[in-house]
């Protein structure tokens, strides 16, 4: 995966798998700091520590029991060849916060991507989730929170064509004009 | 600067729905499920699931549901796409490209006809 909007849809997956209500997404550039951060916070099923050294280092751990997949130990490697790091905190129960940091202008980091198509196939793809999403750019900030849309839609599929076409423009023009104003 | 849509804009489109919805009930559920897991992703289902909403879109069809499921349990077989119409048995396509999106909503989720040539036999 060569685009961090990619591995945001692929620990997004993770929190949706492990059965969330609610999910909250933030990606933030600053350029001041020089600093590029993502998180994934959910209320889903959580992990003991175990399972979360488990998923972060699958090759130094050595209970195999469970499989995992080798999204999130990619993404850690690539935040640390950009002076960044990742972390995970889960409470069995509770939830896991997903936090990963780049050093923005590491010539080694990773394009963003795409990440109005990574919002919008979360949004479209498991409307059961309640999602809260974000992105930041030197303060400026776009929020998408879909409960409002569902509201107000009332039962109405998220996947009929007028309501793909609303989202998309929102969602789209909303990411977009954050990253005009940076320029 | 370019405007954002207001809720406005989906109390119209809720209205239009469901003025048109008694029409569909009777035409059976169409349910196209995407295989999201890590190798589905890196496998490019997130612009696979693009094509078949912008597919939707651009013919206007009405009465699809569309939702992504974790890993399908085909890793060599990404990116996978399921197609359900009604009461009729699951069809499960494998590798699929944007190019053969067209073909299997257009033959498929639109004609009811199974491309069998992309099917995997299961």
């Amino acid at each position: 995966m060569r685009e961090l909007a990619l591995h945001l849809l692929d620990i997004a997956e993770n929190s949706i798998s492990a059965g969330a209500k609610n999910i909250a997404i933030r990606v933030e550039e600053d350029a001041e700091t020089d600093c590029l951060r993502m998180s994934v916070q959910d209320d889903g099923m959580g992990m003991d520590p175990e399972m979360v050294a488990r998923v972060t280092d699958p090759f130094t751990t050595t209970r195999t029991t469970r499989k995992v997949g080798l999204g999130i130990p990619l993404l850690k490697a690539a935040a640390e060849a950009c002076n960044g790091w990742l972390e995970i905190q889960s409470t069995p129960g509770k939830g896991t916060l997903v936090q990963v940091e780049f050093q923005r202008s590491h010539i080694d980091r990773m394009p963003l991507g795409n990440l109005a198509d990574t919002y919008l196939s979360l949004v479209l793809g498991a409307p059961h989730v309640h999602w809260l999403l974000s992105y930041q750019v030197n303060g400026n900030v776009f929020v998408f929170d879909d409960e409002p849309i569902k509201e107000e839609l009332d039962g109405i599929s998220l996947t009929e064509p007028a309501v793909i076409s609303f989202l998309r423009d929102y969602i789209g023009v909303g990411i977009s004009n954050i990253q005009l104003e940076e320029n | 600067m370019n405007k954002i849509k207001s809720l406005e804009d989906l109390k119209r489109i809720r209205e239009e729905a469901l003025n048109k919805r008694q029409i569909k009930a009777a035409s059976g559920q169409k349910e196209i499920v995407v295989g999201m897991g890590t190798v589905g992703i890196a496998a490019g289902a997130r612009e696979i699931l693009k094509a078949i909403l912008d597919y939707i879109e651009e013919e206007n069809l009405e009465g699809i549901v569309v939702r992504q499921a974790g890993n399908i349990g085909l890793d060599s077989w990404e990116p996978v796409v399921q197609v359900t119409i009604g009461e009729e048995p699951k069809v499960t396509y494998g590798k699929v490209t944007t190019i053969m999106i067209s073909k299997i909503m257009k033959n498929h989720v639109v004609g009811g006809e199974v491309v069998k040539e992309y099917a995997l036999e299961l």
